[in-house]
């Protein structure tokens, strides 16, 4: 093991992937010769060339689309986008193309695509470029959906997706690029399979189901809460859809109090499915009602001050944790 | 591989009698309720996919908008599947999940079936991405409709295409009307074609009630591109007789507009060369005419007696490698689809 940042670990996915594969290639907005709008693609170009290392036009429907096409023939692309918030310009293409052609052609054509790029609120980016795309997505049967915290998860989760026959959505992180971990080296392959949670922290009083980047915010809280004789258990989802039930209920059962912190919004948030699925499959294992973190339920704002007032953080985290455990 | 340009004419006309009796035949089940959903019909406008196909291999590629019956057809998917398909059949040729608007065969390179205006261009351009990306000389034939021209997908489309020199020919079949919108309530050109021309990609126009025009001119085109990779961009003047769908009264244009085609038939036109040159009898257009009918009426009772798809396969077709849907147990474990599918939790 080594220590790596999250950009890098991704940077290694993706060359490995690339060299492993000559069906795989990579496909964005400024992904070559600018080496990636945030450098996770450096030096991809020069060690791949330009038939697989490909810059776009600003025209996220068309290539979106283009790789849906291209994978409908058996190639298997990546396709960045610059952020998420810019997905919804090719929401046509990952939702009704993408993920559709494989029930609709009755099983003729699956479509083996990764999309990939930053989600989620980054620092005073405003409304349009805020966006946590995960619930939306989540949504929609035939896609997958996983959401890497750290260098490790990042980069086996990636390799997992860009060999899976159907459409992942690797949902990154602007605020984790620069994040450190310790990751196995290249020489041992690290697939992390989709749909399986990771406990990061062990514990015995709550269970605090995270993902994103709100584990980190979990893991420091569970520092914080040390101090106060509470012991929590911090799981990580690290995939939206499949769901690890397993994971969950096995943590609940442990701790019978939960806390779930989503970077996305309330209402229909990630944190209500899972909230339901506890209710419905181990009612009885709870000794206080589930209690979701999330973002408020209002567009981004731009001011510093406000955007902290939306997003989670350790005071509401900390809070909504003694609440379930009555301390 | 058959040299397209040997492609036999009186064959050629027999498929364009297969389409339009299958069409008309549809049409008829539609009004029976034995078809669902939406249904557009391709009558008037045989000529161009007959044509376009006549011009290309086997193993070229194909993809086009929701009305796409002919396509099917004219790439030599059985009239069987196509029926069945209409019919919501396990026969059909999207075992009855795609329906009218979502036609596929794979193994004859007929990618689709696409039924979001202008949603699979940019498909068609991946699909002529791949051709470049592994060397091949195969070339992509994208059609549409008038309408799609001023959807954002076409031109991001469009764009990559020509940015990325790329083996496909646009083929933008004119039948004058968006839905129930005429070219010129919805478009700004005063011809289609220019829109290629803001793209550098070279373009033109033929008259797609002609087969022989629609086949040389396509044959020209692919000839090109193979030669040396790029798109090209046709712009197919047809009509349609029906309306957009088959719940469109059409009552936009005038029976008049509406007859004057209809003397202009494409079919009508080829069978008239053909006899002229001596290569058709009346008596061997009435057999061909005559079979037609019977190979649609064949498939109507083809698609009558195939089974349903059966509940418990639900799942099996929403993620490839078996159906390890999101957050559920595999299908067939637990208990049956059926089972599931008549409650609002669907298993979870």
């Amino acid at each position: 093991m080594r220590e790596i940042t999250y950009r890098q670990a991704l940077n290694e996915a993706l060359a490995e992937e690339l060299e492993r594969d000559p069906n795989v290639f990579l496909m964005g907005e400024e992904v070559a010769e600018y080496q990636g709008a945030y450098k996770v693609s450096h030096g991809l170009l020069e060690r791949f060339g330009p038939r697989r290392i490909i810059d776009t036009p600003i025209s996220e429907n068309g290539f979106a689309g283009l790789g849906v096409g291209a994978a409908m023939v058996g190639l298997r692309p990546i396709i960045e986008f610059m952020t998420f918030s810019f997905s919804l310009v090719a929401f046509d293409q990952v939702v009704n193309n993408a993920p559709n052609m494989y029930t609709m052609s009755g099983g003729q054509f699956n479509i083996p695509i990764t999309f990939r790029g930053p989600n989620g609120p980054a620092h005073q980016l405003g409304a349009t470029h805020s966006h946590a795309t995960e619930n939306f997505y989540a949504s929609v049967p035939g896609l997958k959906v996983c959401t890497p915290a750290t260098p490790r998860d990042a980069k086996g989760l990636l390799k997992t997706a860009v060999r899976d026959n159907n459409p992942v959505l690797v949902l990154e992180s602007e605020l984790l690029y620069s994040s450190k971990g310790m990751v196995e080296p290249p020489d041992e392959e690290l697939l992390i399979p989709l749909g399986k949670a990771e406990v990061k922290r062990e514990g015995s009083d709550v269970s605090i189901i995270c993902y994103s980047q709100t584990v980190p915010l979990a893991l420091n809280v569970a520092a914080q809460l040390e101090e106060d004789d509470i012991s929590a258990e911090i799981v990580d989802l690290r995939s939206i859809k499949p769901l690890d039930e397993k994971a969950i209920f096995d943590s609940v059962t442990k701790t019978h109090r939960v806390v779930i912190v989503e970077q996305d919004h309330p209402f229909c948030g990630v944190g209500a499915e899972v909230c339901y699925r506890i209710q419905k499959n181990i009612f009885d294992a709870l000794d206080a009602p589930i209690i979701r973190v999330s973002q408020e339920d209002v567009p981004m704002p731009y001011n510093e001050r406000l955007e902290k007032a939306v997003l989670p953080n350790a005071d509401k985290l900390v809070a909504a944790v003694k609440q379930v455990c009555y301390a | 591989m058959q040299p397209v340009e040997q492609r036999d004419e009186v064959e050629m006309l027999s498929l364009m009698l297969l389409i339009r009796r299958f069409e008309e035949r549809a049409s008829q089940q539609y009004q029976a309720q034995k078809i669902g959903g939406f249904c557009h019909l391709y009558i008037g406008q045989e000529a161009v996919v007959t044509g376009a196909v006549a011009a290309v291999r086997d193993d070229d590629y194909i993809i086009t908008a929701y009305r796409d019956h002919a396509h099917a057809l004219a790439r030599g998917t059985s009239p069987d599947a196509c029926m069945a398909e209409l019919f919501g059949k396990e026969t059909g040729c999207s075992r009855g999940l795609g329906g009218s608007m979502h036609f596929f065969d794979k193994q004859r390179h007929m990618y689709g079936g696409h039924a979001i205006v202008a949603a699979h261009i940019p498909l068609a351009v991946g699909l002529a991405f791949a051709i470049k990306y592994r060397g091949e000389d195969r070339v992509t034939l994208c059609f549409f409709g008038d309408g799609a021209i001023n959807q954002g997908a076409f031109h991001e489309a469009l764009n990559l295409a020509a940015l990325y020199r790329l083996p496909i020919v646009f083929i933008c079949e004119n039948n004058l009307f968006a839905m129930g919108t005429s070219v010129q309530r919805s478009t700004s050109l005063r011809q289609i074609v220019d829109r290629a021309e803001g793209y550098d990609i070279p373009g033109e126009i033929v008259d797609g009630m002609n087969f022989r025009e629609v086949r040389d001119k396509v044959a020209e085109m692919v000839d090109s591109i193979r030669k040396e990779p790029h798109p090209a961009f046709l712009e197919v003047r047809t009509y349609r007789y029906r309306g957009h769908s088959m719940s469109d009264p059409a009552s936009y244009r005038t029976k008049q507009e509406l007859e004057k085609y209809r003397l202009d038939d494409p079919i009508t036109r080829l069978r008239a060369q053909l006899t002229r040159e001596g290569k058709l009898t009346n008596e061997q257009f009435d057999l061909l005419d005559k079979r037609a009918k019977e190979t649609v009426l064949a498939a109507v009772k083809f698609a009558e007696k195939s089974p349903q798809p059966p509940l418990d396969t639900l799942y099996d077709y929403t993620y490839a490698n078996g159906p390890v849907a999101a957050g559920r147990s595999p299908t067939k474990s637990d208990k049956s689809a059926a089972d599931r599918a008549a409650t609002t939790e669907q298993g979870r």
